[in-house]
């Protein structure tokens, strides 16, 4: 049995009431679900002993713009004992703009988490400190959005009196 | 020993007070190294042996501003730094100079975008721009020397009663 085929497996026989999707592309698996299932599913996937996904690697969104469900939180995930690398994604709509967070499974998902809500404007529930990383903390746009223009928005970051 | 005795052995010139104060300053310019991204390595390199920004009376390159009467811009400028930098030009005491050095801080360079500031003049008086990405050594010594020159041609009473910069004060963090 491959690892592809492990997982697959262990997912669908601990939860059967999730409809989950597996793709794979050049040997890359990735499982796609419903959102509301996310924090289970992670803490399965780390705890697990014979999978033990111990890392998250990254957590970042695509914006679809025009798609119905408009954002994709995509988390990216390593398994040290399996030297394995699997690839999470979940839907999330423009007009419920949320999502659970998983930094009560993945300590470092904290940051990840805030870099995501920065740049894309995704809020993660339950996060304890959700505050912006890159940009000012006044600032009121998301520049990874397909909506925010590349050249930004006149006057609305602040320059030093000249 | 009268005062005639005393000139004719020690010999003596006769200059303004300009001259000597520009003479001074131009050979004792002291940077205030504001690296922020790839040109500060350049900016780096040209305080090593081959370079060696010290022939200039410029070596003093420490990371502070109180002293310091040019300032190297060497980087990327963005919106958020943009208001460190200019807090540390204001901390600087008057007569200085500023270099923009590489296209980045000139004109935003390639980053055409929301967060980098295009050219730092837009909350800096800059006096020499440095042309390069990033620029080499010897083109940071050429603005250096040009630099040499403009302050060659100060005049003392541009920078008396001069009245001190408002600084702000952070808020938070």
């Amino acid at each position: 049995m491959t690892i592809n085929e492990l997982i697959e497996s262990k997912l669908k026989e601990n939860f059967k009431d999730v409809g989950f999707t597996f793709t794979t592309y050049l040997d890359e698996l990735t499982v796609s679900f419903n959102k509301k299932n996310i924090v289970e599913v992670c803490s399965f996937l780390k705890t697990n002993p014979e999978l033990e996904f111990l890392l998250s690697e990254d957590i970042t969104a695509i914006d679809n713009a025009t798609r119905k469900n408009r954002f994709t939180v995509v988390y990216h995930i390593f398994s040290l004992k399996n030297k394995f690398r699997l690839r999470l994604k979940c839907d999330v709509d423009e007009s419920d703009c949320n999502i659970d967070t998983v930094s009560s499974v993945w300590k470092t998902a904290d940051w990840q988490e805030r870099e995501a809500y920065d740049m894309y404007g995704i809020k993660f529930n339950n996060h304890s400190d959700l505050r912006r990383m890159y940009m000012p903390e006044d600032f009121e746009y998301h520049p990874l959005r397909k909506d925010f223009p590349l050249l930004g928005i006149p006057g609305s970051l602040s320059l030093p009196k000249k | 020993m009268g005062l005639e005795a005393k000139l004719n052995q020690d010999g003596f010139i006769t200059t303004t007070v300009d001259a000597i104060v520009a003479w001074s300053m131009k050979n004792s310019v002291w940077p205030m190294p504001m690296g922020i991204s790839c040109c500060a390595i350049e900016m780096m390199a040209s305080g090593d042996p081959k370079y060696d920004i010290a022939r200039f009376g410029s070596e003093v390159m420490r990371f502070t501003p109180r002293q310091c009467d040019l300032m190297i811009v060497a980087g990327t400028v963005t919106y958020k730094m943009s208001h460190v930098v200019r807090k540390i030009y204001d901390q600087m005491p008057d007569p200085k100079w500023v270099i923009a050095m590489g296209a980045c801080t000139s004109s935003g360079g390639m980053y055409r975008s929301y967060n980098v500031v295009q050219g730092i003049d837009q909350f800096l008086p800059v006096d020499i721009y440095l042309a390069g990405c990033p620029p080499r050594p010897d083109n940071l010594l050429n603005a250096l020397i040009q630099i040499q020159e403009k302050v060659g041609r100060t005049k003392v009473r541009e920078f008396t009663n001069k009245p001190m910069p408002e600084l702000t004060v952070l808020q938070n963090n």
